[in-house]
C-alpha cells in the first residue's frame, strides 16, 4: 500500500563460500531419489522437484511455508554427495593453493624473511587501498614471485613436489593424481592466519569448501518445468542435470557398499565430477558439454548468468515494466513539439494511479461513474485488492470509495508520459511529453523533435511510458520535458529544430521583396496564435497595405532579440530588438542562430514556443507558396551537357596523358610515393577537378530558380552533389578510397584489357542517374554501394561495444556539491568539472563571448 | 544579462553518463575510412578504429607517426632538413642484405648491397662489428660483400631465429623510425616519420622539443608523463572528431580523459581497465566476465558498498545520481 514509502534499504552485500554445514542447515530437503514426478504426475518426496523445495503447479502447498504458488519464494535443497567433489570454478584457485602451501605440514611456502617483507608491503598497501583491493595475494604476480618455486618447506624441511593442474579439475603432485578427497583434507589443514596472508578471508570462505560435499539444490522455482499442450512435462535443464548428478551419486554409493573394486569406484568418481562441472558451467575448456536428447546443449548456471541474454544483462540490468506501449510513428506538425499524440486505443488501456483523499473524494467517486472516454479503469482498494471497474461493479465501487483507494484513471490530455526510441544512444532518446489522445492507431509527434529521437516515419515505432507516482511525474516534466532538451548537452547547440520544410517555408516568406495582402498575412499570424496585426509596411500596386515576410516572421521572435550572422548564402542576416532587419532565414538561422538565441536568452517555453509557431507558419507558406521537384530540375539544357562531355573529355585525355607518362616513366615522383601511387593520386586528382567542374556547369545552369539548388544553397535538403550525379555524371566510383580493380587480373572486368589503367576501366562513370548507366558501370556503382553497406553494418556493432564500454566506465561520475567531480569511490577525477564548472548544455560559445564583450560585464 | 553563476554545473548532475553518451552517440556517424600521411604511412587509421584505439589505449597504434618541427637555424632550409631526416630513419639490416640461411653447414650468410650500403654510409666492417655484437656466434667476412655467421647452437630452430633477429638488426638511425620525409608548411620545413620514438627524437639536436609530436598515447606518458598522456589523449580524440565534423564539447574529452588518467597510469576504457578496476563486484558482473568476478568476491569476501549506479539499479533501489543524490527522509508518524 505503501509503495512509495522505502522502508528498508540495502546498505551492503557480502559475497562468500557457504559451508557444507551451512549448506545443510538453509536446506528443507535432503534429495534422495534421482528422479521428478510419479506416474500420477504428483511430486516424488525426496525427489528432485520435492515439495519442501516450493510449488509450481497451481493449488499445491509448499510443505516448507505452506505458501502456494506467488506466495513461496521457494527452499533450497541439498544432496549429500557420497565422496568429494572439486567445485570446477574454483580450480584454478585451488591449483594456486596448493602451489603455495607445503603438502606436508599444510603451511604457506614462504621463508620467515620473505613472508616478513612480503606482509610489511600488503600492510602499506592496505593502509593506503583498503584491504582486499591491494593487488596482493593469491593468484598475483607478486605473490608468485614472494613464493619460493618449489623447493623446500621452510616450515617442516619437506621436500615439495610439482604441483600441476589440469584443466578442468585434476591436479597432480608430481606424477601421483590427488584425489578431491585428499586436496580437501589438505586445503582444511590449512591454517586461517596463513590464508589470510594470501589474501583470502577465512571466515567466509575456507578453501576446503571449494571441494564439495553437499550440493545445495535449487528451490523449483527457479527452474520450473513446463507441460506442454500434450500434457507431457519437460522438465528446465538445471533439473535434467540434478537428476544425473543424482543418479551417478547413487550409483557411487551402491558400489562402494558392494565393495566393488577402487578402479570402478574411481571412474565412476570422475564422472560425478563431470556432471557436477557442467553443472556448473557447461562451456567449460577441455570436456564435452552435456547435452539434451535433441543434441542441443544443456544451458547450466553459468550459463544462466553470462552475457547479453544472461541473468545481470537481461534481467538485472535491464527490467521489464507496465504502463507502457508501442507502436508506429507518424507526424503532426499541428501539435507541440512537448507534445504526443496517443491513439485513443493506447490511452484507455494506459492509467494513471490517482489517490483518493479526503479533499478529492468527490472527483474520484465521478470519475468512476463515468461511461465515456476517460474512464477509471480499476479501484485499488486500501487493502490492496485490484477491482475492475465494470458496467456492473461501477455503482458499487463509487459508493464504496474512501480515501487510501486508488483509482486507476485512463491516460487524459495533459499526462506526463515518457516517450522513446531505440537505440537510446543519448538521454534525449527518451523525453517526457504531454500525451494528446487522439484517433488513429500511430503516435504522433512533432517534425522538430526528429532529431534528437534520431526518428523517422518510414515505419518506425516508439515506445511510450507513464510515469506511476507524483514524484516520478513531477521529475520527468522538470527534468525531461522536450523544450528543456532544446539543446544538446553534447554540444551546446540545438538539436530541436525546424528541418527541410520548414526551413523551405521561413526562406521563402523572409526572402527581399516578399509581401502578403491583408487575408495573408492574417492567417498566418493567426496559426502562430497572433491576433494583432502589425503595421504593414509595404504597398501593393493599388495601393493598398502590404505586410512583408521579414515583418510577419519578426512577430513570430520575442521581442528585444538581437541576433546577427552571416547566412549561407553570404548575406547577413540581422535581428534587431525582435524584428528582422534584413537577410533571408535559411537552415543556419533556423536550426541555430535564432533558436539558440532564443534559448539562450528567453529559456525553454519561450524557445519552444518558437519552434512550434514558426515550423507550422512555415509550413503554411510554404503549401501555399507551392514547391516541387521534378525530373525537370535535373535535366540540363544542351548547352550545358555539351559542357559537361567537354569536362568529361578533357579529364579522360589528361588520364591518358598521365598513364602514358606512367608508361613512359617519365611521371614525376611526388615525394615519398612510389610512381604508381604517384600515378593513383593524379588521377584521383584530375577526376575529382572534372567532378567538381561538372558542379559549377550543373549550378550555373540550373541556378536558384531550381528548386533543388535552392533546396541545397539553403541547408534544406539535398546537396549539389546530388544535383551533379543526377544530372550531370555519377564520377569515380571507389573501394577503400581506391579506385576499383579487386576480382580479376590486373582489370576490374572482363570488358577491359588487362592493365588498362585508364580513367572508365578502373570505376570512373561518366554517366548521369538521369542518363542511366551502362552495364559496366552500373557494375561499378554496385561496387561501390556494397563497401557502404558493408562498413555502415560493422560500424554500427562496433560502435555500440565503444559505447557501452564508455558508459560503464564512466557511469558513476558525478558533480559534487562542491563543484568537483568524483566516482562512486570517492575518488576525485577532476577538480572542478571541465575546467570551469560550466555546463556545456548551458555555456555555448557564443554566449561565453557574448559575456566578455558585453558593456554590462562585471 | 546572463550571469557566470547561472551557467554552472549542477551538483549530482551525472557528468560521465553525458560524456560517455556525447562521445559515444557520434560513433555511428563516424566512418571508417583510413587516412593516407604522403609517404610514411598509408591507412592510418580515423574516425571510429581510431578512437577505439585511443580508448583502449593500445601499446602502440596501429601506424605510429610523429611530426618533428626543426629548430630555428634548420627549419628554413630543405636540404638540412632533408640531412635529419635521413639520419633518422632506421637502417636494418635486412634493408641493405639478404640473409640467408644455410641448414646443411648450420651457417648463416649475410650477402650486403654494396651500391645501398654506400647509400647509407655503411661499410662491411660496421656490419660485421653490429652482427659480432648480438653475441649469436662467431661472425666472418668473406669477401667484400658476405659476412658469415656460425651460430653457436646449431639447432635448426636457432638458425630460423638468429636469422630473423638479424633482419632487424639495428644498424643505424633511430630505433622505429621507419620512414621520414620532409614537408613543408608556411616557410617552415619538417619532418613527418612513420614510426616513432620520442624518447630518442628528444635527444636529437638541431629540432624544436617543445614541437615534437607523436601519436603515441603510451609512448608519451612513458617519456613525459601522465599530465602530458591526459593532453594527448584529448588532443587525439579532438582530433579524430575535428576530422570528421563532429561537434562534440570538449568538456566531455576532458572528463574522459581525466576519468583514464586519475590513477597516476592510463587505464583503459574496458575490462581491463576502468571497468574492471571498480569497487562494486555487481558493476563488473554485470560488464563483462560475470563469473570470475563473483567468484573472486565469494573466495576473498568482497563487500559491495552499493554506492555506483548499476549495483543499485540491479537491486532495485535509487541510484545516487541526480536526484537521487538527495538524502533527505521524513519520519512517518500518525496524523494527529
Amino acid at each position: 500500500m505503501d509503495g512509495i514509502y522505502i522502508e528498508k534499504r540495502i546498505e551492503k552485500l557480502k559475497f562468500s563460500l557457504y559451508s557444507p554445514e551451512m549448506i545443510r542447515k538453509i536446506s528443507g530437503a535432503k534429495i534422495t531419489v534421482p528422479d521428478t514426478y510419479n506416474e500420477d504426475g504428483y511430486p516424488i518426496d525426496g525427489g528432485l522437484v520435492d515439495q519442501r523445495m516450493g510449488v509450481i503447479d497451481p493449488g499445491l502447498k509448499c510443505k516448507t511455508c505452506g505458501g502456494k504458488i506467488r506466495s513461496c519464494p521457494g527452499h533450497f535443497a541439498h544432496i549429500e554427495l557420497v565422496r568429494p567433489v572439486i567445485h570446477p570454478q574454483f580450480a584454478k584457485m585451488i591449483f594456486l593453493l596448493l602451489r603455495a602451501t607445503c603438502l606436508k605440514c599444510h603451511r604457506l611456502l614462504l621463508s620467515k624473511k620473505a613472508l616478513e617483507e612480503y606482509m610489511s608491503v600488503l600492510e602499506l598497501e592496505e593502509e593506503e587501498e583498503g584491504a582486499g583491493k591491494t593487488g596482493m595475494g593469491l593468484g598475483t604476480e607478486r605473490f608468485a614471485k614472494s613464493v619460493k618455486k618449489s623447493g623446500t618447506c621452510s616450515h617442516c624441511g619437506a621436500k615439495q613436489p610439482d604441483i600441476k593442474f589440469e584443466k578442468p579439475t585434476t591436479f597432480y603432485a608430481g606424477d601421483k593424481q590427488l584425489l578431491a578427497s585428499e586436496v580437501r583434507d589438505h586445503l582444511a589443514a590449512v591454517p586461517s592466519g596463513d590464508l589470510k596472508q594470501m589474501g583470502l578471508d577465512p571466515e567466509y570462505a575456507r578453501p576446503e569448501w571449494m571441494v564439495l560435499t553437499a550440493l545445495l539444490v535449487p528451490p523449483v522455482t527457479v527452474r520450473p518445468s513446463i507441460t506442454l499442450e500434450t500434457g507431457e512435462r519437460s522438465e528446465d535443464d538445471l533439473t535434467h542435470k540434478l537428476v544425473d548428478i543424482m543418479r551417478i551419486n547413487q550409483r557411487l554409493e551402491a558400489n562402494i557398499n558392494a565393495g566393488a573394486p577402487q578402479l570402478i569406484i574411481e571412474d565412476l568418481w570422475e564422472l560425478l565430477q563431470y556432471h557436477v562441472t557442467t553443472y556448473f558451467d557447461n562451456e567449460t575448456a577441455g570436456i564435452p558439454p552435456a547435452r539434451h536428447r535433441s543434441g542441443r546443449p544443456l544451458k547450466t548456471l553459468s550459463q544462466r548468468l553470462k552475457g547479453k541474454e544472461g541473468r545481470f544483462r537481461y534481467n538485472l540490468s535491464g527490467k521489464r515494466v507496465n504502463f507502457s506501449a508501442r507502436t508506429v510513428i507518424s507526424p503532426d506538425p499541428m501539435i507541440s513539439i512537448n507534445e504526443v499524440g496517443v491513439p485513443k486505443e493506447i490511452a484507455e488501456e494506459l492509467t494513471v494511479p490517482l489517490r483518493v483523499t479526503p479533499w478529492n473524494i468527490e472527483e474520484c467517486k465521478k470519475l468512476v461513474m463515468r461511461t465515456e472516454f476517460p474512464l477509471a479503469n480499476y479501484v485499488i482498494r486500501p487493502d490492496g485488492r485490484r477491482k475492475k471497474v465494470t458496467e456492473k461493479s461501477r455503482e458499487e465501487l463509487s459508493t464504496t470509495l474512501e480515501p487510501n483507494c486508488i483509482v486507476e484513471r485512463q491516460l487524459t490530455d495533459g499526462d506526463i508520459v515518457l516517450f522513446n526510441r531505440q537505440p537510446s544512444l543519448h538521454r534525449i532518446s527518451i523525453m517526457a511529453h504531454r500525451a494528446k489522445i487522439m484517433p488513429g492507431r500511430s503516435f504522433r509527434l512533432n517534425l522538430a523533435v526528429t532529431p534528437p529521437y534520431n526518428a523517422d516515419f518510414d515505419g518506425d515505432e516508439m515506445n511510450l511510458h507513464v510515469p506511476q507516482t507524483e514524484e516520478a511525474q513531477v521529475e520527468a516534466e522538470m527534468l525531461m520535458k522536450v523544450d528543456g532538451q532544446i539543446i544538446s548537452p553534447r554540444h551546446g547547440h540545438a538539436i530541436i529544430k525546424g528541418q527541410e520544410d520548414h526551413v523551405s517555408g521561413a526562406y521563402f516568406m523572409t526572402k527581399d521583396g516578399i509581401y502578403f495582402a491583408r487575408p495573408e498575412a492574417c492567417k498566418i499570424l493567426a496559426i502562430a496564435g497572433i491576433h494583432e496585426l502589425p503595421d504593414a509596411d509595404g504597398k501593393g500596386v493599388k495601393g493598398e497595405e502590404k505586410w512583408s515576410g521579414k515583418l510577419l516572421f519578426s512577430q513570430l521572435l520575442p521581442k528585444g532579440l538581437n541576433v546577427e550572422y552571416k547566412s549561407k548564402l553570404g548575406d547577413r542576416v540581422k535581428i534587431k530588438n525582435g524584428l528582422l532587419v534584413s537577410g533571408a532565414i535559411e537552415s543556419k538561422g533556423f536550426e541555430t542562430e535564432i533558436i539558440e538565441g532564443i534559448a539562450r536568452h528567453y529559456g525553454p517555453e519561450v524557445a519552444g514556443k518558437f519552434i512550434d509557431n514558426a515550423t507550422r507558419v512555415s509550413l503554411y507558406v510554404i503549401t501555399k507558396h507551392g514547391f516541387s521537384v521534378s525530373l525537370e530540375n535535373y535535366t540540363l539544357g544542351e548547352a550545358a551537357m555539351k559542357e559537361i562531355v567537354t569536362i568529361q573529355e578533357s579529364a579522360k585525355r589528361a588520364v591518358d596523358g598521365l598513364v602514358m607518362q606512367y608508361k613512359k616513366r617519365t611521371l614525376e615522383r611526388l615525394p615519398g610515393r612510389t610512381l604508381r601511387e604517384t600515378l593513383e593520386e593524379r588521377v584521383m586528382g584530375v577526376l575529382s577537378q572534372a567532378r567538381n567542374d561538372c558542379g559549377t556547369a550543373v549550378e550555373t545552369h540550373l541556378g536558384m530558380e531550381n528548386t533543388s539548388i535552392l533546396m541545397a544553397k539553403i541547408g534544406a535538403r539535398g546537396s549539389l552533389l546530388n544535383a551533379i550525379q543526377m544530372g550531370a555524371m555519377l564520377g569515380q566510383q571507389a573501394v577503400r578510397s581506391k579506385r576499383l580493380v579487386r576480382g580479376y587480373r590486373g582489370r576490374p572486368l572482363l570488358h577491359y584489357k588487362r592493365g588498362d589503367l585508364g580513367a572508365a576501366a578502373r570505376g570512373f562513370v561518366s554517366s548521369s542517374f538521369s542518363t542511366g548507366l551502362d552495364a559496366r558501370e552500373f557494375f561499378f556503382h554496385s561496387m561501390g554501394g556494397r563497401e557502404s553497406l558493408v562498413n555502415t553494418a560493422i560500424r554500427t556493432a562496433r560502435s555500440g561495444y565503444m559505447q557501452r564500454r564508455l558508459i560503464n566506465a564512466l557511469q558513476d561520475l558525478t558533480v559534487q556539491k562542491t563543484g568537483s567531480v568524483k566516482d562512486s569511490r570517492g575518488v576525485m577525477v577532476q577538480y572542478i568539472y571541465g575546467g570551469d564548472g560550466l555546463d556545456p548544455m548551458k555555456a555555448s560559445k557564443k554566449l561565453l563571448e557574448e559575456m566578455l564583450t558585453s558593456p554590462e560585464r562585471e | 544579462m546572463v550571469k557566470r553563476e547561472e551557467l554552472k554545473i549542477e551538483p549530482g548532475e551525472a557528468v560521465g553518463i553525458v560524456a560517455a553518451q556525447s562521445i559515444g552517440e557520434p560513433g555511428t556517424q563516424m566512418t571508417m575510412r583510413t587516412f593516407h600521411y604522403a609517404g610514411v604511412a598509408e591507412q592510418v587509421p580515423t574516425g571510429l578504429p581510431r578512437l577505439i584505439e585511443i580508448v583502449d589505449v593500445r601499446k602502440e597504434p596501429k601506424k605510429p607517426l610523429m611530426n618533428i618541427h626543426l629548430g630555428p637555424k634548420l627549419a628554413k632550409d630543405e636540404a638540412k632538413a632533408k640531412e635529419v631526416a635521413e639520419e633518422l630513419e632506421e637502417v636494418s639490416l635486412r634493408k641493405i642484405a639478404e640473409i640467408k640461411e644455410s641448414f646443411a653447414k648450420k651457417e648463416i650468410y649475410i650477402v650486403v648491397d654494396l651500391e645501398l650500403m654506400k647509400y647509407e654510409g655503411l661499410e662491411i666492417g660496421d656490419v660485421e662489428k653490429k652482427v659480432r655484437n648480438t653475441g649469436l656466434g662467431k661472425v666472418d667476412v668473406e669477401g667484400e660483400t658476405k659476412v658469415v655467421l656460425k651460430p653457436k647452437s646449431a639447432s635448426l630452430k636457432n638458425i630460423r631465429r638468429a636469422a630473423s633477429r638479424l633482419g632487424d638488426l639495428h644498424l643505424k638511425g633511430t630505433k622505429n623510425i621507419g620512414r621520414a620525409i620532409v614537408l613543408k608548411e608556411g616557410d617552415e620545413y619538417y619532418i613527418r616519420t612513420g614510426g616513432s620514438n620520442l624518447e630518442e627524437v628528444l635527444k636529437l639536436e638541431g629540432i624544436d622539443q617543445g614541437r615534437v609530436y607523436t601519436n603515441n598515447i603510451r609512448e608519451i606518458e612513458r617519456v613525459l608523463g601522465i599530465e602530458a598522456a591526459r593532453n594527448a589523449i584529448i588532443f587525439e580524440v579532438r582530433q579524430v572528431l575535428d576530422m570528421q565534423k563532429l561537434d562534440v564539447d570538449t568538456r566531455h574529452i576532458m572528463l574522459l580523459a581525466d576519468a583514464m588518467c586519475t590513477s597516476g597510469v592510463i587505464h583503459s576504457v574496458g575490462r581491463h581497465g576502468l571497468s574492471g578496476e571498480k569497487a562494486s563486484i555487481l558493476a563488473r558482473a554485470a560488464f563483462e566476465e560475470t563469473i570470475k568476478h563473483l567468484i573472486n568476491a565469494a573466495v576473498r569476501g568482497e563487500e559491495d558498498k552499493l554506492v555506483g549506479v548499476t549495483e543499485n539499479v540491479i537491486i532495485g533501489q535509487p541510484i545516487p545520481v541526480g536526484t537521487g543524490t538527495v538524502k533527505l527522509t521524513m519520519k512517518r508518524g500518525k496524523k494527529k
